[in-house]
């Protein structure tokens, strides 16, 4: 049961990232290109996605998951340093490369050699990430 | 161009779908750098993270050759960026816990500051990178 609800969420996910053109690099570069020749196409997928999970997180309210278990608990709004210094590394790595986890991953079947070291090398981040973290906490106590 | 719009929409909802068939399924967040980032860090349901992978690598597989014209990732040759891009969104997505689909989608629908915050974030930070490189150095 939980394998087919990740298979058919992860197919539709690939999907909708491919029909959208979200994997196009020019589409999400021309995004965030404010000073270039804008596009605002991603602000319609973003939207279009967050309209059916409005409704799922309604429908999450006196019920339980259809596999069992709970629903995510929502963390304490606490913006630490962690959510900030993170997410500006991955704006920088999102914009020189028009590249976010989701496409990254659908696209490896076309993406050609780049997309493949793309994908390579965000894994390798990935590794990292443990020890970066614990570096930014360690000068987050010293300041 | 208009047409482009309700192609984003359309797949937005598609993945807005998935979001929530993830979400009153199996419980789970919709992240990609958490399912992918899971794998990576050998935490729990590792067959569960690889099905959501197959499916997400598979569908675009099977569809792009029915779509007209093929889309391309129009990816930079520059070897040296994408590694740097690389390393950047895979430390920088599991540092700050999420990434478009993690924090974006299933953030702001549920109007977590965290979400939103990391949202406004990453969007500007992107925005810069390209304003600066782009459009002052000119060198991407």
């Amino acid at each position: 049961m939980r394998l087919l609800i990740s298979l058919i969420a992860g197919c539709l996910f690939g999907a909708g990232l491919l029909i959208s053109g979200m994997t196009d690099t020019t589409k999400v570069q021309g995004w965030l290109d404010v000073f270039g020749n804008w596009d605002p196409t991603l602000a319609f997928v973003m939207g279009g996605a967050i309209i059916p999970m409005l409704f799922a997180w309604r429908m999450t309210e006196h019920r339980r998951p259809l596999a069992g278990g709970t629903f995510p608990t929502m963390s304490p709004p606490e913006l630490d340093r962690r959510l900030v210094v993170g997410s500006v590394l991955f704006g920088m790595g999102w914009g020189l490369s028009g590249l976010c986890p989701g496409p990254a991953i659908a696209s490896v079947t076309y993406g050609g050699v780049g997309g493949l070291v793309f994908l390579a090398a965000m894994i390798a981040g990935m590794y990292a990430a443990p020890t970066v973290g614990a570096q930014l906490d360690r000068t987050a106590n010293a300041a | 161009m208009q047409l482009e719009w309700i192609w984003g929409l359309a797949g937005g909802l598609l993945i807005g779908l998935g979001a929530a068939v993830y979400l009153l399924g199996n419980g789970r967040i919709m992240g990609a750098s958490g399912i992918l980032g899971g794998l990576v860090d050998n935490s729990d349901r590792t067959l569960e993270r690889l099905v959501f992978v197959a499916g997400l690598v598979g569908m675009p597989l099977l569809l792009r050759p029915l779509m007209s014209p093929t889309p391309q990732t129009h990816l930079t040759g520059n070897i040296a960026v994408i590694i740097f891009a690389g390393l950047l969104v895979g430390i920088g997505t599991r540092i700050a816990n999420g990434c478009t689909s993690g924090h974006g989608v299933c953030g702001i629908s549920r109007f977590s500051l965290r979400g939103i915050v990391a949202t406004v974030i990453y969007i500007a930070a992107g925005a810069i990178t390209l304003a600066v490189l782009r459009h002052m150095w000119g060198v991407i």
